[in-house]
């Protein structure tokens, strides 16, 4: 059967755009009980940090190019560097590293 | 109105380093669209409509291979039910007046960008500085993907490689300087990083299960972050 790349694409946005949509114009009210406060707060933080490690590593050629983007992303990350300059220097310690790496194998 | 103009404003300057993340991060994406088949214009279309990056790795594969709608919607439906706890938790930044309208607006793009910086405001959300992140950066979104369709194999393969960790450099940027005010956010990243290693490792579970990962972790540890560290409440706060 031959699929029309259009019905994928509208299918997709469907799903995804509902999956975003319910749930903050449903809750309109202030969520009272603690646990579940508490537990909304932690969400982003959890749901980030096990998308970043290991995949981070997976991404790149060498496992070590990726492990030193982490950890130097990480550093600068912590000194506030800002979301386009941790962006970027991740990119370039993955770019140099993997030449090192192609240069000294 | 001034202030919404001001707010707007804030969320656009916000937006450009997420853009042109986002950029590299779809252009990596708009090289595997061509693979599957897809046109420039389709890609662009995808993207813009909807603004997932692992949604977007599994829709090429599933049109390259032909798959079934039903396999589309199943498939979308675990990739980004993340976004189903961030539209929740996005519902307690928004002052409870706020209109559904506005929320609906905002709801067209959670990504993990745009609701990490909308989560990080200080107090309650205002709306228009989501409009002004989006009116920004899904543009860089859906135009990365484009040019990853036409010029995708003029970049070599390192520059490629090299962009891909783009987005993980935007998460750390998200979650590290939370990390360092509160140690107990600090002490879940390092958690939930250890364990996702670990669950990967863990093949027996199966693909399908793996699938669900970053949902049934993310569940798990904040569910137990939740009950072991439970939130004080600040009045002033969102």
């Amino acid at each position: 059967m031959k699929h029309n790349v259009y019905i994928y694409i509208l299918v997709m946005a469907a799903v995804i755009y509902l999956i975003r949509l319910l749930p903050v114009t449903v809750i309109r009210k202030k969520i009272t009980n603690k646990t579940l406060k508490s537990f909304l707060y932690y969400v982003p933080y959890v749901t980030l940090a096990v998308m970043t490690f290991p995949d981070i590593i997976n991404a790149t050629s060498s496992i070590w190019s990726g492990a030193l983007a982490l950890i130097i992303g990480a550093v600068l990350a912590y000194f506030n560097l800002g979301l386009f300059g941790v962006a970027v220097s991740s990119c370039a310690v993955v770019f140099i590293s993997e030449l090192i790496i192609k240069y000294l194998v | 109105m001034k202030e919404n103009f001001k707010f707007f404003k804030k969320g656009m300057r916000d937006g450009i380093p997420i853009a042109l993340g986002y950029f590299a991060v779809a252009f990596a994406l708009g090289i595997e669209a061509k693979q599957a088949g897809l046109t420039a214009f389709e890609a662009l279309l995808l993207a813009g409509t909807t603004n997932a990056s692992a949604g977007g790795y599994a829709a090429f594969r599933i049109i390259g291979e032909g798959g079934s709608y039903i396999l589309m919607a199943i498939t979308q439906l675990v990739v980004n039910i993340r976004y189903l706890l961030m539209s929740a938790a996005l519902s307690q930044k928004f002052a409870p007046k706020t209109s559904v309208f506005k929320r609906a607006l905002v709801a067209f793009d959670i990504t993990d960008e745009i609701f990490g910086i909308s989560i990080a405001q200080e107090g309650y959300l205002n709306p228009f500085y989501s409009y002004g992140a989006m009116i920004i950066s899904i543009p860089g979104w859906a135009f990365g993907a484009f040019f990853g369709v036409i010029m995708g194999n003029v970049l070599p393969e390192s520059v490629v490689t090299a962009l891909s960790v783009a987005l993980y450099g935007m998460f750390l940027a998200i979650i590290i300087p939370p990390a360092r005010k509160d140690k107990v956010i600090g002490f879940l990243v390092v958690i939930s990083m250890a364990l996702s290693f670990v669950f990967e490792k863990l093949t027996f579970l199966g693909e399908t299960v793996q699938s669900f990962k970053v949902i049934i972790l993310t569940v798990l540890i904040s569910l137990a972050a939740a009950i072991f560290f439970p939130k004080e409440d600040e009045e002033n706060e969102a």
